[in-house]
């Protein structure tokens, strides 16, 4: 048989490979470049090689970061996890009252990043925020403008509040398709609520689990938005995350050199983790023989 | 072990039922000995799974009540009524070893690990799966899980009854007639109650004592595979069960007689039937083929060589009639006459059969 050589089918493709330049390469490719010099202004750049980069390895402030990161990564997933697992377990599995339930978990997910920074910034100030003044009120000191420990619990219960609800649907999804008979099998097994659970529920729903902490993690990684707007970065830097300290360094500083450098690492970084999970998710398909 | 008994039971998914087409499963009373292997045959749709719902505490009847041993088990849950249930797709936990797995049921009711292990060892040289028994259950063929599936449900010795929902629909056809073969010998060793649901005839009749045969969502024949054979209660027994099934014709029947088409056929008894639509009934096993003289007048269509006998489609009237002949027998283009065998000849009115009012009277004088 005669195979049609037609070459314009690569026309199909341009497109995307315009949009791709634009939105990806190329501005990583200017990081890159920036990554490996320096300049004194007037455009005039000159090569620095990787001494951004050790710069970057060497400072307490990166470190700093990185380190408030993780800790702050870690305690929303440990909340964040089991809280919209247990949410699930405790949806109605069908008619109206499930439809109202999704509607509500819905909610939180479409507000807007800033919006919900907002909400949380005004709901716990002292003077006129609804969480802020009941607390102090109640003799509790609560001040997220100058106690570290009130600024993160205020960032991390507005984590827990507006990103819950999609582990939650997660979870929901993966229970909704367990069939009936594992149920009935159980209840004739006589197992109880605890190995229903953890022998039938958490295997067939291990694989949405893995999507929704890898999706969290990513998420909370490059959270910048809405700690900054309820805290902008403080108390002193208490809360200032990886993202925030990047921008202060780019945009407040102007340190485009190692700004350049810490991006790139950060990229490493969450290209690494999202490498792993992926390798994780894929054995565990092949183990199931799917 | 024990004696199932359904007591006017009847049930409706309907909220407020008002005639009988409302109710999935219609009124019925049986008594299900203690011991015996019952097949619940039927086509889907039936009623069959409704009524093995019910009995294993799945379903709350909307009629009637349920009793094992004479104990009123309509209200009690499933996992009260100390009953096993192998379902049609394989349950089992993925995460845990063939061996937990099969060892389950028995742990969580807080058995002795020394019998547990005892039990369990058994049951897998039963179901063929000691080498796996230390494997983790996923990423077996569903062959193997459906094998665990049926293997938990048979570890617990103390059951009131194994039920079973099509439980081979899964499985390779090979592999269906040894696990068959395994659950008859292990109903024959410990002389469990076991009901069986299936759509396939071929495995009600070589699995159980007494096939209940359901229609409509009724029982209309509960009976040994001779039974069904022989005497079909229904006409959907008769072309349901046998291969192929019974044929049925519209006759007039008056005494020992029925008038198909204006050809009179004998019958082995005498019928009164009183108004309705009256059919006779004859399974192609006792139809022979002749040249000329008495019979149906009909025409060959087709004949299939099956194997071990042949099947004979003949035409008449533009109905088809089946008839199986021995293997190497020679079916000729002239045969033109279907003789039915009068002794072998069943009565219909509306569906179901009729008992005949006396023998014959050429045979009684």
């Amino acid at each position: 048989m005669n195979k049609t050589v037609n070459q314009r089918a690569w026309f199909l493709v341009l497109p995307v490979l315009v949009l791709v330049a634009f939105s990806a390469v190329i501005p990583l490719m200017t990081v890159v470049n920036y990554s490996v010099q320096d300049t004194f202004g007037n455009n005039v750049f000159f090569w620095v090689g990787l001494e951004w980069y050790s710069e970057m390895l060497s400072s307490q402030r990166m470190w700093d970061a990185l380190g408030r990161q993780l800790i702050f990564s870690g305690i929303i997933l440990a909340i964040e996890i089991p809280l919209g697992i247990f949410v699930a377990l405790n949806m109605p599995k069908k008619g109206f009252w499930a439809s109202l339930c999704l509607v509500l978990m819905s909610l939180p997910l479409l507000i807007p990043w800033n919006v919900v920074g907002t909400i949380w910034q005004i709901f716990g100030r002292v003077d006129i925020g609804l969480l802020g003044h009941t607390l102090a009120s109640l003799g509790i000191s609560y001040n997220y403008t100058q106690n570290a420990v009130a600024a993160w619990a205020t960032v991390i219960v507005m984590d827990v509040w507006h990103w819950t609800s999609l582990v939650a649907l997660l979870a929901y999804a993966g229970l909704q398709s367990i069939p009936d008979a594992y149920y009935q099998a159980a209840k004739i097994d006589q197992a109880t609520r605890w190995k229903v659970f953890r022998y039938i529920e958490l295997p067939k729903i291990s694989g949405v689990l893995l999507i929704a902490i890898l999706l969290r993690f990513v998420d909370s990684f490059m959270i910048y938005t809405e700690p900054f707007v309820v805290t902008g970065g403080g108390p002193g830097n208490s809360t200032t995350f990886l993202s925030i300290d990047l921008v202060k360094m780019a945009l407040g500083q102007f340190d485009v050199g190692p700004a350049a450098a810490f991006s790139l690492m950060y990229f490493l970084v969450i290209l690494l983790i999202s490498w792993v999970f992926f390798t994780v998710m894929t054995n565990l398909d092949k183990r199931d023989g799917l | 072990m024990a004696k199932i008994t359904l007591d006017n039971l009847a049930h409706s998914y309907a909220p407020n039922p008002v005639s009988e087409a409302d109710f999935a499963l219609k009124e019925m009373n049986h008594v299900w000995a203690d011991g015996e292997a019952y097949a619940l045959l039927g086509a889907s749709g039936c009623g069959k799974s409704t009524l093995l719902n019910i009995i294993s505490g799945l379903l709350t009847p909307s009629q009637g009540r349920i009793l094992f041993d004479g104990r009123d088990v309509t209200d009690a849950p499933t996992a009260a009524r100390n009953i096993a249930q192998v379902f049609q797709f394989p349950v089992v936990y993925d995460t845990m070893t063939v061996r937990d797995n099969l060892a389950f049921p028995l742990r969580n009711r807080g058995a002795d690990p020394a019998y547990v292990a005892a039990r369990v060892a058994q049951i897998a040289a039963m179901i063929g799966m000691e080498a796996t028994l230390d494997r983790k259950a996923r990423g077996l063929t569903a062959d193997a899980k459906q094998k665990i599936s049926l293997g938990r449900g048979m570890v617990r010795e103390d059951v009131n009854a194994l039920l079973f929902d099509e439980p081979l629909t899964v499985i390779d056809p090979h592999m269906k007639w040894e696990l068959r073969t395994q659950l008859k010998s292990l109903h024959h060793e410990f002389g469990h109650t076991m009901i069986y649901v299936t759509h396939d005839q071929t495995e009600a009749l070589t699995f159980a004592d007494k096939v209940v045969v359901m229609f409509d969502g009724r029982v209309v024949q509960m009976g040994t595979p001779q039974e069904l054979f022989e005497r079909p209660a229904h006409v959907f027994v008769g072309y349901f069960i046998g291969s192929p099934g019974m044929n049925l014709l519209d006759a007039s029947v008056r005494g020992g007689v029925a008038a198909v088409g204006g050809v009179e056929i004998p019958l082995g008894a005498e019928y009164e039937p009183k108004g309705g639509h009256v059919q006779i009934g004859v399974r192609p096993e006792f139809v022979r083929l002749g040249v000329g003289g008495p019979g149906l007048p009909v025409r060959v269509r087709r004949v299939e060589d099956v194997g071990r006998h042949q099947i004979v489609r003949l035409a008449f009237e533009g109905r088809e009639i089946n008839a199986i002949a021995a293997e190497g027998a020679a079916i000729g283009a002239d045969v033109d006459r279907a003789v039915f065998d009068p002794e072998a000849i069943s009565v219909y009115v509306d569906g179901w059969r009729e008992t005949p009012v006396r023998a014959r009277q050429g045979e009684a004088a």
